[in-house]
């Protein structure tokens, strides 16, 4: 069975005034649930907030993380404003991965250079 | 196609440096990066082509990132890496992780790693909306397109 949720890297508070980068923005669990329900259908605030068990102003409060991080973003449709995720997702996944494998390789080289031959 | 390539010496024999790459990834891998629900224990690649590649937790379940593609014992493993942009395995994904070891002394190895077909991520984004709108990849479809244009 597989799990379904996560645990992601970069994990960083959301410090005001700091701006999350890519999927940095994803460590919050509500965030990550944000992020899912759009990676499958564009909806409003109204929409995610009744799916969510937290307010229509955290929903909002998340989103702009989200949007800030560009992961996601709006537009207006008629008298409602939808969010989907930001076509600029894939670099922020390049970004995210290369980060991750910088971080792994480095581990990887100094775990080689540590072990013996026994 | 949009890749991630990195070059590093290691300071360690080609088979010890193969070893610890695949025996050993529990040892290095970043312990906060992992998609199970419990601390992560292990991270295993089978060593042999169509082996898994998973992650054991502490709770002893396993979640699926992808799977053993090619196993060349020194010089060369090539992975399978199936964890889509939601950060759960997806058979549909396939995106390819290269790593290749070269001699350059006794002690010393050359390892060159590339992780590919990044731009597989969208259609794999695209599926995650179930086809609802078309929007997403086409998007995507020409970024990748001016990425390459700009590569080129």
């Amino acid at each position: 069975m597989l799990a379904v949720s996560y645990c992601l890297p970069l994990a960083m508070a959301n410090q005001s005034g700091v701006q999350l980068d890519g999927f940095a923005a994803l460590a919050d669990p509500t965030r990550r649930q944000v992020f899912e329900r759009l990676a499958k259908k564009s909806l409003s605030v109204g929409e995610l907030a009744a799916g969510l068990p937290v307010s229509r102003p955290a929903v909002s409060q998340h989103l702009k993380i989200l949007k800030d991080a560009g992961l996601v973003t709006d537009e207006a449709l008629g008298t409602r404003r939808v969010y989907r995720l930001d076509p600029r997702g894939i670099e922020a996944m390049k970004n995210y991965l290369d980060r991750l494998w910088n971080r792994a390789l480095a581990a990887f080289k100094a775990a080689a250079e540590r072990e013996t031959d026994s | 196609m949009i890749s991630i390539r990195k070059q590093l010496t290691v300071e360690a024999p080609q088979e010890r440096a193969f070893r610890v790459f695949t025996a050993n990834m529990g040892l290095w891998w970043p312990r906060d990066h992992h998609i199970g629900v419990a601390p992560l224990k292990d991270c295993v690649v089978e060593p042999k082509a169509n082996g898994r590649w998973y992650e054991l937790g502490e709770d002893g379940t396993t979640c699926e990132w992808g799977k053993v593609l090619a196993w060349d014992p020194p010089r060369r493993l090539l992975l399978a890496w199936q964890l889509g942009p939601d950060f759960k395995y997806d058979p549909a994904l396939l995106t390819e992780v290269e790593v290749t070891f070269t001699v350059i002394g006794p002690k010393s190895t050359r390892v060159d790693f590339e992780h590919r077909n990044i731009e597989r991520f969208g259609e794999a984004a695209e599926r995650l909306r179930g086809g609802m709108d078309t929007g997403w990849g086409q998007i995507l479809e020409s970024y990748v397109r001016s990425a390459v244009a700009e590569a080129a």
